[in-house]
């Protein structure tokens, strides 16, 4: 199972914004119990998509400025970026089909 | 999932549970344990409405409660232990081919002996001007996991039941102000939790009214609530970053439409056996008539189900 890798306030630009690949940014926070159960789906997807997205999870609580900067107000919140842009929001939870959609979107 | 040969289902199963909350994890388990080869869908997170309860304190054999998210992924790991397939996905579609029933999933059709629905309730959303647009930009069903986003501001909740005063509650750790905005003169909440709430510093009451309209600002998020007084009249804007909704939940019963009958607030009719009038379709939890609808009635209509379900699977195809 893949497990998507840690970006924090210093190091998104550089794993997020500056990336080759589309990024998927999972925000997430340890007292979030519903970003736990978000987790594991996008574990999966994470397998699924292994060399043409790539998957990080920032943890709001720590790295207020990035989530302030996208004014995340709602967690878990995943934005798929494209270029160091974001192109696609998905609030709450979803079924992963819908997420799978916002992926292959920004694959094209 | 394995391919079944010369058929059109992508898979061939002896029970299907619709529903990963509490209930379909109880039927998970006992169904697994029974040793029949058991699917649950699930099309959002594990867990359901517990998922977003933080701390449980009326489970018993948790003298001092516990949070909802961590007894979710044990139910799960429990079930699993026993060999329950999870499938994150949606099932949007149930019909019966004797003795068999078909659901049509995401991943496609899917063929099982017998089907426990136990989708549980979404919650009902106030159907005013600025709610969808602004949801997850300051409007938001879940405090638990929004709140800590309005440090020092000021938000409104919407509601008078439990719920909502067990939202409102956990907003004031966050939140300066917090307004629990209710259509009647009094809550319906608890003893206990109207109690906790009436005496709270931060928690201002404003009674009789219903929300009308959420404002948002130039950056698309929340700055403003339009009330409507509904003895008076009046109305007037309140000014808040966030809007917390608690107005209660409807039963995800649009699978069973058409196959069983449903009352007027769409729950399914069951007996004690969580049978609906079709053989080998259960409906339990939150989705049947006359549930109490707490975590522990939750869990033991699962099992009750999935204890039919397998008798049920013994008399028809043992």
């Amino acid at each position: 199972m893949a497990h998507p890798a840690d970006t924090t306030d210093d190091t998104f630009d550089q794993d997020v914004v500056q990336s080759d690949l589309p990024v998927l940014v999972d925000f997430w926070a340890p007292w979030c119990g519903p970003c736990r159960m978000v987790a594991p789906i996008v574990e999966e997807l994470a397998d699924e998509y292994d060399g043409r997205v790539k998957f990080v999870k920032l943890n709001t609580d720590e790295n207020p400025r990035i989530a302030g900067q996208y004014g995340i107000r709602s967690i878990p919140t995943l934005l798929v970026f494209k270029g160091g842009q974001p192109v696609g929001q998905i609030i709450g939870f979803r079924p992963k089909s819908d997420l799978a959609k916002h992926l292959e979107a920004a694959l094209t | 999932m394995s391919a079944v040969e010369g058929g059109s289902f992508i898979d061939d199963i002896d029970i299907a549970v619709v529903g990963g909350g509490p209930t379909g994890l109880a039927a998970g388990l006992y169904a697994a344990r029974a040793r029949r080869r058991t699917v649950l869908w699930e099309r959002g997170v594990l867990g359901g409405q517990i998922a977003l309860t933080s701390l449980v304190e009326n489970y018993p054999g948790f003298a001092d409660g516990v949070m909802g998210p961590d007894l979710v992924i044990d139910m799960h790991r429990q079930a699993e232990r026993f060999g329950l397939e999870t499938a994150y996905g949606r099932v949007d579609g149930l019909r019966r081919e004797p003795p068999y029933y078909v659901l049509t999933t995401s991943d496609g059709d899917v063929r099982a002996k017998a089907v426990i629905v136990a989708a549980g309730a979404d919650p009902v959303k106030l159907g005013v001007p600025g709610e969808e647009a602004l949801t997850g930009h300051g409007v938001s069903y879940c405090a638990t996991c929004d709140a800590a986003f309005f440090s020092g501001e000021v938000v409104a909740v919407v509601g008078g039941g439990d719920a909502a005063v067990e939202e409102a509650l956990f907003t004031t750790r966050y939140a300066r102000h917090v307004y629990l905005v209710h259509r009647r003169e009094r809550l319906r909440a608890s003893t206990i939790l109207r109690q906790r709430a009436l005496s709270h510093e931060k928690i201002e009451p404003i009674w009789s009214t219903v929300g009308e309209e959420i404002g948002g600002d130039s950056a698309g998020q929340v700055s403003s609530l339009a009330l409507r007084h509904l003895p008076s009249g009046r109305r007037r804007q309140l000014p808040v970053a966030g809007v917390f909704i608690f107005v209660g939940h409807r039963p995800s019963t649009e699978l069973l439409r058409g196959l069983v009958p449903l009352d007027g607030g769409g729950h399914a009719y069951v007996n004690l056996w969580m049978e609906t009038e079709q053989p080998g379709l259960f409906a339990a939890g939150d989705v049947r008539i006359d549930s109490a609808r707490q975590l522990a009635t939750a869990a033991g209509d699962g099992v009750t189900a999935a204890v039919r379900a397998e008798h049920y699977l013994q008399q028809r195809f043992d």
